[in-house]
């Protein structure tokens, strides 16, 4: 290893302070007790649809079109999750229900 | 009430919230276990960086980060880029943590995406204390996190059963509240918004990359679509 355990300490100090600056950031600059200004409280209000998106996308991030598997098992996986809640909308029924298949897909079929 | 007793159902409505986190979780947490302890690393890193630092994806970047050459501004950066996210959590968050005292800094502090998905989109009966039941939503991801990178740092080795494709639990969850979330919002402009920029985004740059040009162009096309989407902005959280 070439870090001494000193640094190893620094750049995980430094790794936690980078994740505790993008979460403390907004709090910070628009302090509770101060008005928020309008166009933050209207951002506040519709990016959480639009950030949950941003999620779903996020966890296709490693997925490859165009070698491999082409993200096949995954768009099966979102379906059926999909399918499931829109039919049952069970929760954990929807989840379980999508992983399962798709790790029969990734490990027995592609 | 007594103050035990309001803790208490507060408690009891955020724990099947976090039933699904907990499996995804524990196996991703015993995934970044046995990883850690793949580059060479004892248990005790990924126990304390999965406490302290709380980021899934950038807790397996900082394994790789002390593999490399000593650069503390390089690891800051980095950190910044890939946990830019955060940002629009906090804005997104900034009304619903009002006036709930000091749990509140515990709350900033462990608002990774699994607990800003379920905070921000909860629907929380009145009797009960929505504070509570967020910070509740907070402490117990987190723990299960903790639990799982524990458990894979100290028997990662022995873990036989084949595990591959279990990750996409998390996939899952995020579909399931996309879902949740559009049955209960009046109008999908923002969620649609969301999806297919950070799809575009994708596509056309790739990997890790793709999170701030996403984030650059949706804060644009929310900011132009402002005067149509505040008349229905009442209706898109709980």
């Amino acid at each position: 290893m070439t870090m001494n355990l000193m640094q190893q300490i620094i750049t995980i100090v430094m790794v936690v302070v980078g994740t505790i600056l993008t979460r403390f950031l907004p709090f910070i600059v628009f302090p509770s007790g101060k008005p928020t200004p309008n166009y933050i409280q209207y951002l506040g209000k519709v990016l959480p649809s639009a950030v949950i998106g941003l999620l779903v996308i996020y966890c296709f991030k490693n997925v490859n079109i165009l070698s491999g598997s082409h993200g096949i098992p995954e768009l099966i996986g979102v379906a059926v999750v999909a399918m499931l809640h829109v039919w049952r909308r069970n929760m954990l029924l929807s989840i379980a229900g999508g992983t399962i298949v798709y790790m029969i897909l990734v490990q027995l079929i592609f | 009430m007594k103050k035990s007793n309001h803790i208490w159902i507060a408690f009891r409505t955020a724990f099947p919230y976090t039933v699904p986190i907990f499996a995804g979780f524990v196996f991703l947490g015993i995934a970044y276990g046995i990883f850690m302890n793949s580059l060479g690393f004892g248990a005790i890193y990924p126990i304390l960086m999965s406490l302290l630092i709380f980021a899934g994806s950038m807790e397996f970047v900082a394994g790789n980060l002390l593999l490399m050459a000593f650069n503390p501004i390089n690891a800051l950066l980095l950190t910044l880029m890939v946990n830019a996210r955060h940002l629009f959590y906090g804005i997104s968050m900034l009304d619903k943590y009002k006036g709930i005292g000091k749990k509140k800094f515990y709350m900033i502090f462990g608002l990774c995406d699994e607990s800003f998905a379920i905070n921000s989109t909860i629907s929380i009966p009145n009797h009960v204390d929505k504070g509570w039941v967020m910070f509740f939503v907070t402490l117990l991801n987190h723990s299960y996190w903790v639990l799982g990178a524990t458990l894979g740092g100290i028997f990662g080795s022995f873990i036989k059963f084949n595990t591959e494709g279990l990750d996409f639990v998390m996939t899952a969850l995020f579909v399931v509240i996309f879902i949740e979330n559009w049955m209960k919002e009046k109008k999908h402009q923002s969620a649609l918004v969301g999806l297919g920029l950070s799809a575009v985004s994708l596509i056309i740059i790739g990997g890790n990359n793709f999170i701030i040009p996403a984030m650059l162009a949706i804060l644009g096309v929310l900011t132009v679509l402002r005067k149509p989407l505040e008349k229905v902005e009442v209706n898109t959280t709980l």
